[in-house]
């Protein structure tokens, strides 16, 4: 679950780490009323959204007045806002920050994320990055520094200090530097983070400040962290993603016409790749849990349906241990009957329960199509998408 | 011989009294698993599928000799289960638990280190070798015993690619799960190392997807240590949107570094071959030991003799 920056911001300086004054605003008034509280000769109003690269976007704007500060908000809030990591339809801007502006001598770029390959922490620091950021491309980029950390402790403060020496932070702010790393690493266990980035952390006359920060919580460990959940950002999270993962079933939406219904993440990936490769345009990802029963998965099936472009179904399905053929097979039934919206389903079954399945099929008289392996299903579904088009 | 298991396995199942570990526990009994305890706190002294059940695992392994556990603990209990396993020493712990918490696997590994235990998971279907031992929960009608190694993140995949394995007559020593989340057990590497000095293995299948670095790390293994045997590899998720997660904790992809396109290219020039689509890789795995034959007999002098 990924924070916006105000969210970030606030659970930072809860844990120490010095952050602008700022205030959020809903409207253009409000964040006049917000900038004149600020108070500083430089202001800057904010998109909050949740993709990077904003500035580049024109989300973040430099003023110098409260009125000129109610322009800028006016010009962001309720608009689509796209930059190069919100994909082309954008996100609407429902938030701005109005912060502070801070006078600084030197930027920095720092973070703590989950490093898969060691199993451990990685601190990664370095100067400052302009525009996109992705952590992993990070701990391979020569500019930057990795210390790998454990679940234990952050290292100790001569390690830190000479980390934060070796990134290029100056000599009186070493020892600051060090306490943030420290503080970031108690917020990052304590919260079950999977990314913390400061970028950039400007080092002033004064000491550190956080200009901008990301911040991402495991998802798989919200069930420790009910006041976090709360957090989640309804507008910004695809309702029908969250809905589908509610019933056990994971949900991408694209762009495309041909539904998939497929178990499992990786063959549901290979289905993607199958129906692009064979000249069609996917509707959704779909991968059904292991534990989704037959009612979880006719409610995703519901979602496939619900979509006006889609289509055509095309159901691959591998049955295994926990989830044989026929549960699916009575999914697609109850899901017809429950949307009355009838579409040719092309179907590809094989595994657990594979008979039992084919006599469940024949109880629901639904248009299908059976085909006997993923290729023959893929180039049917293909084709009958392009025949109603 | 196969890796990892065989017919020498002993195994406990940690949760067995749950509806899923038993409802899997039966089934691996039925395949053939020697199967001879259960543990689940609360519950020792009890019996379950005609097993004993103890309250923690290092009575179970005293009482039964019991080598390996799978583990079908819930994800908030999931780690403990996973640290009480290797604090008993048990060689092999196969996680079959999915979402379990990132920073709760960090802490796994940490335990892992200079210990005794080989851990698979989690997010695994589990591992299996047909014939012999099924630990896990795959589906296991189409799996026959021969000499291909398959090693996975994906485990509906694997069922899919084991039967067109075993359409094209290759049956399969040993085929692996290494589960699907970014913090993980034992990887390709370790698995293909595994592999490589299995004298039942000749050729391996390698399954991948979208996100991480692991496909990049085996190819730079491959490169170093040399390919020993073939190798055939499946990459999930060319046409993936980018930055989304699709499924697996495991297949965000970090853009440049995560996408299909840089893995099938690290792992071409290491010198696997790449199966073009998932429905071609019992095909491709064909092809290719038909290829390395002649190209042995060609070696030998044995071709253009007619």
């Amino acid at each position: 679950m990924n924070l916006h920056e105000f969210q970030a911001k606030r659970i930072l300086s809860a844990y120490g780490i010095p952050c602008p004054a700022g205030e959020i605003a809903i409207t253009a008034d409000e964040a006049e009323t917000a900038a004149r509280q600020v108070g500083t000769d430089e202001i800057f109003v904010k998109a909050q959204i949740l993709a990077g690269s904003r500035a580049i976007a024109g989300g973040v704007r430099a003023v110098q007045t409260p009125a000129a500060a109610k322009i800028a908000a006016k010009a962001l809030l309720g608009k689509r806002l796209v930059t190069p990591q919100t994909g082309p339809s954008g996100q609407i801007v429902r938030r701005v920050l109005v912060e502070s502006g801070i006078r600084f001598e030197q930027q920095l770029y720092l973070a703590l994320a989950v490093d898969g390959a060691s199993g451990s922490l990685a601190l990664i620091g370095g100067p400052h990055i302009a525009g996109e950021s992705d952590e992993r491309g990070h701990l391979e980029s020569p500019t930057l520094r990795t210390l790998f950390l454990d679940s234990k402790g952050p290292a100790k403060d001569e390690a830190l200090e000479a980390f934060c020496g070796a990134i290029g932070v100056d000599q009186r702010h070493v020892t600051d530097c060090a306490g943030i790393v420290r503080n970031m690493y108690r917020a990052f266990v304590e919260l079950d983070a999977s990314l913390i980035e400061m970028n950039p952390l400007a080092l002033t006359e004064t000491g550190l400040v956080v200009l901008d920060a990301k911040m991402a919580l495991d998802d798989n460990a919200l069930f420790r962290h009910r006041d976090l959940a709360e957090l989640r950002d309804r507008d910004e999270m695809d309702e029908i993603e969250l809905d589908a993962q509610r019933h056990q079933i994971n949900f991408v939406q694209m762009d495309g016409d041909i539904g998939i219904i497929a178990n499992g993440a990786g063959l549901g990936l290979a289905t993607v790749d199958m129906v692009c490769d064979a000249g069609g345009r996917p509707a959704n990802f779909m991968d059904i849990r292991t534990t989704a029963k037959t009612l979880d998965i006719a409610h995703g099936v519901g979602l496939v349906l619900d979509n006006p472009k889609t289509k055509v179904l095309l159901v691959n399905v591998y049955g295994g241990g926990m989830q044989p053929c026929d549960t699916i097979i009575d999914a697609l039934g109850v899901a017809a009957r429950r949307k009355g919206r009838v579409l040719p389903i092309i179907l590809r079954f094989t595994g657990n329960n594979e008979n039992t399945a084919r006599m469940r099929l024949a109880n629901y008289n639904l248009p299908t199509t059976e085909c006997k392996d993923m290729w023959q299903a893929v180039t049917a579904a293909v084709a009958v998408a392009g025949r109603n088009s | 011989m196969a890796i990892l298991v065989n017919d020498s396995i002993r195994l406990l199942c940690q949760g067995m009294t749950g509806w899923a570990g038993a409802y899997h526990t039966n089934r691996m009994i039925q395949y053939g698993t020697n199967v001879v305890a259960g543990v689940t706190p609360r519950k020792g002294g009890t019996t379950c599928l005609e097993r004993p059940v103890f309250e923690n695992v290092a009575e179970a392994v005293a009482a039964t000799g019991a080598n390996a556990s799978a583990v079908f603990v819930p994800p908030a209990h999931a780690s403990s289960a996973m640290i009480e396993a290797i604090e008993a020493e048990i060689p092999l712990v196969v996680v079959v638990t999915e979402r379990v918490p990132v920073l709760d696997m960090v802490r796994v590994r940490e335990a892992l280190k200079g210990s005794r235990t080989r851990l698979v998971g989690p997010n695994s279907q589990g591992v299996l070798s047909p014939g012999i031992c099924q630990i896990g929960v795959m589906a296991t009608d189409r799996a026959q015993q021969g000499t291909i190694g398959v090693v996975s993140r994906s485990a509906s995949l694997t069922s899919e690619i084991v039967s067109q394995l075993t359409a094209a007559g290759l049956g399969q020593s040993t085929t692996v799960g290494i589960g699907g989340d970014a913090v993980h057990g034992i990887g390709f590497v370790e698995c293909l190392k595994l592999f490589f000095s299995d004298p039942q293995t000749e050729s391996v299948v390698l399954i991948g997807e979208i996100g991480g670095t692991e496909e990049q790390d085996t190819a730079e293994f491959l490169k170093s240590a040399g390919i020993q045997k073939p190798v055939v590899a499946f990459i999930a998720g060319r046409h993936a949107p980018p930055a989304r997660r699709m499924g697996h904790a495991g297949t965000l992809t970090m853009r440049d570094k995560g996408n299909a396109e840089s893995k099938i290219e690290a792992l071409r020039s290491a010198g696997v071959r790449i199966s073009p689509s998932a429905h071609l890789v019992g095909e491709t795995m064909k092809n290719l030991l038909v290829e390395s034959k002649l190209g042995h007999l060609e070696k030998l002098g044995m071709t253009n003799q007619h």
